[in-house]
This record gives structure tokens, C-alpha cells and sequence, in this order.
């Protein structure tokens, strides 16, 4: 089983707070892999939120041939970040040779362009640097995103922790916004891409449980969107949903509950808003997911969100403090990472409700 | 002797043989006069008998005349194996045995000059079905655990209209963050996804039609199974057209367009909307064929209801005037859609066919997304009349075609938009939950059934030819004959019982097999969930294979 936690956090916090949240549910994963994303960048970031920063694993040949085509592309390179490793002997990690984190600005004619044009530019070009790596397994391109970074690794995570020095705190890297997960996909083959979380084009997503609509999810995304690719994992669908339903038809993020885990026709047909419902049900049934699963996310505003299956087979709660909110699978993770918290003030999501988390920390339920 | 007349018909020629025990006969004549084919008649036999009076033989003979019962020789009036007259044999002293070595199918068209002509259902032989070997392989357990099939609320329906792709849906936000229509979108109607398939009631005695029709208006109001009736081609009763029962009711136009100026005209005085049009084009037991009503079966209710003359009722084989899909889609489906003001969804039924897969993929692009269902109707279903040899040898298996038809939505991205209803020698085995269930998880919105309502009724035909004589006007159990005595067979209070029942059991068994998969809702899609014994099977609709 996998267990998932996120931090939200008024100020900038660094990885070993995520990984302390891990850590303490470690009996409950089993101690794959650490993949984490963070949003809202601090430290050396902060001044570069508004440029793309890749975030690639890959061999030396790997950096080679990105960076070619980036440059080719017009995207220079403003910013790199090499994280120092402690490559000790016994360190139970399956390490890339090489972890890059650069930052570019646009390519010249894009630099006045619209967002938009801007955002599918960077899609584009994640994508193509992800095919041209596939080759030989010469990387891995977790995200190409403004103020987001990415990083995926296998092994035990307190040893991924040592190896990329994060269990020790520093100013240099640091993020408001931190979601996590301590699991590779162990059902099928260890992927790197199957590990969560997900992202794509300023959303991430990562998940507890299993997704038993999996092949409908699929078949259906597909076709849908040209960013949605790989499904290594029964998770990424919960990503694709959450991109397709808030950034391509550009509905609220409440509606993302009204599409994963529809109501009952008879409650649906109680409501008022019944005609918008069922039109939803309708036309995304393919979306519906099934199974026991404990979703969290975050948008392109950095809003973090929680939401579950339908059942509430998986558990998760929510603990906040004035400066910090934390979700976590089980309350030990908040436990640890906010032991003086007012723990009476903790929330367990319901099966028909989100719980998301503004910037400004207000903590809102919102019943499907 | 006489010289023998080899040519002459003999039970022997026949499909099915009479035995006959003259021992145990009481002559109560019960068998001649139920056998509505008047297979069987009242004879009288030239017995001699041999006998001796003295003490050495001195042998004389005496001739008596003895009633008897004897089966016709005719290829008219042949047995058809219904078994109606071993039902009413008081002493168990006749029955019909399955002829193996007959000449029934030289010797009718030697001696009828015309094609063979019959009802009922394909009798496809030998091989096991598709859907026996496929099983539901996929058990949750552990982590993803199975549903309780009893406490757990299911929800059973399936969609019955247009559904539009999700860009295209008119939906913008308002206050509040809340999504609000701007315009209307195409009626969908969620409904039980089995539909009482298309029998008209020509085709079916008025008794069992009204049967049937009652049995669907108590499954919605007193069991909450809102399931659904197709009229067939061929009308509707004004009474019923005039009443809030006509929500229940899907109203098919065919080629004859055969009662459509009585629902045309009792339009203004609906108190209801119909439940959905649906057009028909082709049908699967024999397609490229059109309807046959044979004018013995045109009784003067069916010309009132229809509004024609005794004769045989052929629908051509294809509707005037259609040249393209693309035309068929505008032309019909938009002045149906408009006779009922856009608000009933318009759906089409064709023969499974190896072109239905462009057909669908025509419907599914169709800018104008009108087209509310496709129902695709497989080689394995039965009709009321039809040539044999269209019967046994045109059409296609529904099972890979119904897939294929899935598969094409599949890979533009558009499935679930045009519903698709599979039918075609569903339920055959009596078991319709299980194969409705696997068609769903192979893409299926729902199944339509007409020939399992018909076995619900006490239809004594079967696949191994008995009976099927669906097409003469004498089902022996008033089914499908409008002959008074016949037709007063069947119970009808009984019959609306026996369907009630049966969907009630399939609806428990649906959740029994929803239950093991996690599902709450119907398993469109999931073929994930099914296993195939058999490789082929596998390969070909895309399953994982077992053994
Ligand atoms: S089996 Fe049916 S058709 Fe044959 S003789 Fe008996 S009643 Fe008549
Ligand atoms: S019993 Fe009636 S409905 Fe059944 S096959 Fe015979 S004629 Fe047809």
C-alpha cells in the first residue's frame, strides 16, 4: 500500500519536512522510492518563477542531447541547480547518474507571447524531450514548468534523502507548495515514470489506492489531450481528469468530484443544478473512477486539494496549523511534522467532499 | 400391389414423427383438436385379424374399421414438434420424436415450387457460444474490496439519446462558480439497460403484446425498474397512445412505415411523451430482409391498427429515398426529432453486418449529433417471419461486432456518445444477466431482448427447430397468432407475471456480478474485467485469455 502527504505552507519549507512526513508512515509503504513536487519555488528559485525550470534524471549523454535540442528550440539557459549527492557506500538507491534542474527563459519570439501560447510550448517541448531520452533510457523529464520542480528517485527514502542531502534543512531549496509519496508502482514493472506525483502544465497530482477504471480512464484520455501520455501508473488519470476538466473546459475545481466520482442518479436528480450534473455524467462517464483511492493535487495557483473514491476506502486527513497545512494519509505524519497543532481541528475528508487549501492558508469543504 | 409411389410424403420425409400408442389411446380427441397445424387427424384403419376356432388350423380373418389418431402427410400441415398434443394427452399416448433423417428440406421446395418460409429463431448448431467462454476474471479483493450485492445501491441504467462530447457541452460558469446551460442539449433518457426488443403486435398476439406492455407499466411503477418496450413496426394502440403509459413506450418506424399515420395523428392528444424513436433499418436474424407479415396473420384489429387491407405485409428491405448514411441521418432522425420537438431522443437498429462499423463510425461523426442509439442487432435473434434461407444463412455474430463497433469510438476518442444497444441471441441460455453484463463490459450501454420475453410467455419453440412457427398464424401457444382460440391460451395476467419475475432475478443478478468487480454503476467499458477460455475469442475482442 502507498501513503501520500502534502505540505502547504505560508512560508518557503524545505524537503526534509516531507520527507520527516514520510518517514513516519514508512511501516504503511514500502520504502520503493521518494518522488516529490514542489510548487511555489523558494531559495535560488525565487527569482525565476515566472521561467520554466526542467527537472530531468538522465545520463551524462542524456544532458547532452536536451540540452541541444533546447537550445535549438531558443530556450537559454538562465539558472542550473546540480544537487550535491553523497553517493556513501550501502545507500539503498537506483540513481540516474545525473539530476538536473535548469532554468530557461523563453525562446525570444515567445517572450511577449500570450500565457497560453507560452504554456503549450512548454508542453511541447517536454514532451519532445521525453521521447527524444526515451532512446536507450537516456532520461527520464519529469517536468518542464515555471516555479515547479520535480524529483523522482528509487530506493529506500531515507537513504534517497542522505544521497541527495536533504534530510539536512537550507535556504537554497525550499518551496510553499510540497507534495510526496514514498512508493514506487509496485503492482507492475518499477517504472520511473509510474512513480507519483504527476505533472502537467502546472498540476500535479498523486494518489493512495487503485484505480479500477483504469482501462476506461485511458481509452478515453487518450484521445483527449495531447499531454496525455505514458499511464504508466493508474494514477495518472486522476491527473488527466483534474487537467482536463479545470484547464481544458475550464470548469471550477469542485466539478473535478462531479466527474471522478459521480453522484447516484437518484441524489443527482434531487439537485437543482441536476440538468448541469447529469450533462456531466453523460459526457465524462469514461472519467468516472472506481476503487479505493485517496487523491491530492495542486493547481496552476498553487491551490492544494484532497479529495476520495466514492466509498472512502482510503483513508487521509488534513491538520493545520496558522502557517501550515498538511495532508497525510495517516494522522502520524502530521503528528510529526506538526505536533502542536490543535490536532481537534484536523479534518477527515468525507466521499463527497474536497477539502482545498488557499493561498492564503483558509482551509475550505466543499460538498459535492 | 400397388405400384409404390415413393414420391409421396410420409411422416418419415418429415422433421418430426407422431408416436402413437393405439393401446393407450382413449380417443378423446384432446390432441386433434388442440393441434393448432392440424398436424394430427382422426382416421379410421382397416385392421385384419387372423384367428383360428378349431382345434387345427383353419385360418379366417376378420376385418374391423379402427379409429385412430394419424399424423398428416403433408407439407402443409406437417408437424412442427410443439408437443402441444403430448401436453393435452390425458394417458401419455402421443408426443412428437424428433425426425433425424427427414427430407423436409428438398421435399417442401420440390413440392411447393416457393422459397421455405418460417419464424422463431436462427437454429445456429453445434458450436458453443462466444459468450461461454468468456468469464468475469476479475475479482476484487484485499485492498479493492467487493461490494455487498444486497445493501450496496447499484446503478442500474444506461443512456438512450445523444451525448455529447464534453467540449461541445453548452455549459459556462455563472455566480457563484457554479455551471450553468446555455443552451439545450439532446435528450438523454437513463433507462434499465435491457429493452423489451422490437416485436410488433402483428407479429404477437394482441393478448401477449398487452402482456407484455402490462408487465413493463408494473416494473416501473411498483418495482422502480425504469425499463423500456419497443413497439415493433406496426403500430400502437390508440388507447395506449392517448395514455401516460406511452412514456414507457419506444415506438419503431420501419421501411412499411406501418401505422405511423395513427401515431402521427394521435400526436396532438399524447398526454406523453414516447420514451424514444427508434428507426428501424435492418434486423439481425435476416438481414437484408425486409418484414413479413403473412396475410394470415392479418387479422382486422392488426388492419385497423396498421391501416390496411388482409394482405401480406411486406416492409421492403430498405427505406425509400435513404442513398446515404449521411442522408438517412438528416432526413429521418431530424423529422423525428422534430414531429417531437426535440424532446425524445431518436435512435437507429441495424443488422450486424461487416460494414456496421463504418455505418457507426458515419453516425458518430455526424456534426449535428443527433443520433440517440445504435442498436445492433447479431445473426443468433429471432424474428416473426422470414425466408429460411435468409434465417440460416445471412448475417453476422453480435458479440465481435458490437466490440468492433466500441472499439471504433474507442479510438476517436467518442465512446459513450452514440449508446450502443447489442442484441442477437442474448439470454439464449435462458441467462440473460451474464451475457447482457459481458456485452456491457465489451462496450455495450445495454442489451435489447425479444425472443427470451417470448420464452418468459411459455414459447415452446427452441433453437433445435421445434415449433418456430412463428410466421403461420397457429402458435399453439397464443403467442404469435391472432386466431381468437389461440390467442386465448395464453394468460395474460400470467405471462405479465412471469416477465415481472424474471426481471426482477436479473437484476439480482446483476448485482451479483457488479458486486465481485466493485462497480456501482454498469461496467460499459470494462474489459478488463473479462477473462476468455478460449484464444481466438480472446485475440479477437481484445481480452485477456485464460486457461
Ligand atoms: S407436436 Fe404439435 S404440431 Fe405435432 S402433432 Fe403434436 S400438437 Fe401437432
Ligand atoms: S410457440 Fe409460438 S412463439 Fe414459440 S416458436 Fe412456436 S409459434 Fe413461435
Amino acid at each position: 500500500m502507498c501513503r501520500i502527504g502534502a505540505i502547504k505552507s505560508l512560508n518557503y519549507v524545505h524537503p526534509s519536512m516531507a520527507l520527516q512526513l514520510m518517514q513516519s508512515q514508512q511501516k504503511g509503504h514500502d520504502n520503493s522510492g521518494f518522488a516529490m513536487v514542489m510548487h511555489d519555488l523558494g531559495g535560488i528559485f525565487e527569482n525565476y518563477k515566472h521561467l520554466p525550470t526542467l527537472s530531468m534524471a538522465c545520463t551524462d549523454e542524456g544532458i547532452k542531447l536536451a540540452e541541444e535540442m533546447l537550445h535549438e528550440a531558443g530556450f537559454q539557459r538562465v539558472m542550473q541547480w546540480v544537487p550535491e549527492t553523497n553517493p556513501q557506500p550501502g545507500l539503498d538507491i537506483n540513481a540516474m547518474p545525473n539530476y538536473v534542474f535548469e532554468t530557461f527563459d523563453f525562446p525570444k519570439h515567445y517572450r511577449n507571447g500570450e500565457a497560453k501560447e507560452k504554456e503549450e510550448l512548454l508542453l511541447d517541448m517536454r514532451l519532445k524531450l521525453r521521447r527524444l531520452l526515451e532512446e536507450d533510457e537516456q532520461g527520464f523529464v519529469y517536468s518542464f514548468w515555471p516555479d515547479v520542480i520535480t524529483l523522482k528517485e528509487i530506493g529506500d527514502p531515507r537513504d534517497i534523502g542522505t544521497y541527495f542531502n536533504l534530510w539536512q534543512p537550507d535556504e537554497n531549496f525550499t518551496a510553499k507548495v510540497i507534495t510526496a509519496q514514498c512508493r514506487q508502482n509496485t503492482n507492475y514493472d518499477i517504472v520511473r515514470y509510474a512513480a507519483h506525483p504527476f505533472h502537467l502544465q502546472g498540476y500535479t497530482a498523486l494518489a493512495n489506492g487503485e484505480n479500477t477504471f483504469y482501462l476506461k480512464n485511458v481509452e478515453f484520455q487518450r484521445k483527449l489531450h495531447r499531454g496525455y501520455i505514458g499511464f504508466e501508473s493508474d494514477s495518472q488519470c486522476f491527473l488527466y481528469t483534474l487537467h482536463y476538466v479545470h484547464r481544458e473546459l475550464n470548469w471550477p475545481l469542485h466539478y473535478y468530484k462531479h466527474v471522478v466520482t459521480p453522484l447516484p442518479f437518484d441524489d443527482i436528480r434531487q439537485r437543482e443544478d441536476k440538468e448541469q450534473l447529469l450533462a456531466i455524467r453523460q459526457s465524462l462517464a469514461h472519467l468516472e473512477i472506481n476503487g479505493p483511492n485517496t487523491i491530492i493535487g495542486v493547481l496552476p495557483d498553487h491551490t492544494l486539494f484532497t479529495c476520495c473514491d466514492a466509498k472512502k476506502l482510503r483513508p487521509v486527513v488534513v491538520g493545520h496549523t496558522d502557517d501550515t497545512v498538511v495532508v497525510s494519509s495517516e494522522v502520524c505524519g502530521v503528528n510529526e511534522v506538526l505536533p502542536q497543532r490543535d490536532w481537534e481541528t484536523d479534518i477527515y475528508p468525507n466521499e463527497r467532499e474536497i477539502v482545498a487549501v488557499t493561498n492564503e492558508l483558509e482551509v475550505q469543504r466543499w460538498k459535492q | 400391389m400397388e405400384t409404390m409411389r415413393v414420391q409421396n410424403v410420409t411422416p418419415n420425409d418429415l422433421p418430426w414423427k407422431i408416436r402413437y400408442d393405439a393401446s393407450r389411446c382413449t380417443l378423446c380427441g384432446s390432441c386433434v383438436s388442440a393441434c393448432s397445424f392440424r398436424a394430427i387427424e382422426a382416421k379410421v384403419e382397416r385392421r385384419r385379424m387372423v384367428f383360428s376356432e378349431s382345434e387345427f388350423p383353419e385360418p379366417k380373418a376378420r376385418f374391423s374399421a379402427v379409429p385412430v389418431i394419424r399424423q398428416a402427410r403433408s407439407i402443409k400441415n406437417y408437424c412442427r414438434g410443439c408437443g402441444i398434443c403430448e401436453k393435452v394427452c390425458p394417458n401419455d399416448a402421443i408426443g412428437p420424436l424428433r425426425n433425424p433423417d427427414n427430407r423436409h428440406p428438398v421435399v417442401t421446395r420440390c413440392l411447393g415450387g416457393d422459397s421455405i418460409k418460417r419464424g422463431g429463431r436462427k437454429n445456429l448448431e453445434g458450436a458453443q457460444r462466444t459468450l461461454d467462454k468468456i468469464r468475469v476474471g476479475r475479482i476484487s479483493q484485499m485492498t479493492d474490496p467487493s461490494l455487498d450485492a444486497q445493501r450496496h445501491t447499484f446503478d442500474l441504467l444506461a443512456p438512450f439519446g445523444r451525448i455529447l462530447p464534453p467540449k461541445k457541452l453548452p455549459l459556462g460558469v455563472g455566480p457563484e462558480g457554479l455551471l450553468q446551460s446555455q443552451e439545450k442539449t439532446p435528450p438523454v433518457h437513463w433507462i434499465y439497460p435491457v429493452i423489451v426488443g422490437d416485436m410488433s403486435i402483428g407479429a404477437l398476439s394482441w393478448r401477449m403484446w398487452e402482456a407484455v406492455a402490462m408487465a413493463v407499466a408494473y416494473l416501473n411503477e411498483e418495482c422502480g425498474l425504469p425499463v423500456r418496450m419497443c413497439s415493433g413496426e406496426g403500430g400502437v394502440p390508440v388507447r395506449l397512445l392517448k395514455s401516460r403509459y406511452l412514456k414507457y413506450m419506444i415506438l419503431q418506424i420501419a421501411s412499411g412505415h406501418f401505422g405511423w399515420n395513427r401515431i402521427a395523428k394521435a400526436m396532438p392528444h399524447m398526454v406523453e411523451d414516447p420514451a424514444g424513436v427508434l428507426i428501424k433499418i435492418g434486423q439481425g436474424a435476416k438481414p437484408g430482409d425486409g418484414g413479413l407479415l403473412q396475410a394470415n396473420k392479418v387479422a382486422e384489429h392488426i388492419q385497423a391498427i396498421r391501416g390496411v387491407p388482409k394482405a401480406d405485409l411486406l416492409s421492403p428491405p430498405n427505406h425509400q429515398g435513404l442513398y446515404s448514411i449521411e442522408e438517412s441521418v438528416q432526413k429521418m432522425f431530424l423529422s423525428f426529432n422534430a414531429a417531437f420537438k426535440f424532446r425524445v431522443p431518436v435512435a437507429i437498429k441495424v443488422a450486424a453486418s461487416a460494414t456496421s462499423v463504418s455505418v457507426f463510425n458515419n453516425l458518430v461523426r455526424d456534426p449535428y449529433n443527433i443520433v440517440g442509439g445504435f442498436f445492433l442487432d447479431g445473426i443468433d435473434g429471432g424474428t416473426g417471419a422470414a425466408h429460411e434461407v435468409s434465417l440460416d444463412h445471412t448475417g453476422h455474430p453480435i458479440v465481435s461486432k458490437l466490440r468492433d463497433c466500441y472499439l471504433a469510438a474507442v479510438a476517436q476518442g467518442r465512446q459513450g456518445q452514440i449508446p450502443l444497444w447489442a442484441a442477437g441471441g442474448l439470454g439464449k441460455t435462458g441467462d440473460l444477466a451474464a451475457d447482457a453484463f459481458k456485452m456491457m463490459a465489451l462496450g455495450a450501454n445495454g442489451v435489447f431482448t425479444g425472443k427470451l420475453i417470448l420464452q418468459m410467455a411459455g414459447c415452446v419453440g427452441n433453437d433445435q427447430g421445434r415449433c418456430n412457427a412463428c410466421n403461420t398464424g397457429l402458435c399453439p401457444v397464443g403467442i404469435t397468432t391472432q386466431e381468437g382460440p389461440l390467442v386465448h391460451r395464453l394468460d395474460v395476467d400470467r405471462v405479465a407475471q412471469n416477465i415481472v419475475n424474471y426481471f426482477l432475478a436479473m437484476d439480482q443478478e446483476f448485482k451479483k456480478l457488479l458486486a465481485p468487480i466493485g462497480n456501482s454503476s454498469l461496467p460499459v467499458g470494462r474489459s478488463d474485467a473479462l477473462i476468455a477460455t478460449d484464444h481466438a475469442v480472446a485475440d479477437k475482442l481484445q481480452i485477456q485469455y485464460a486457461c
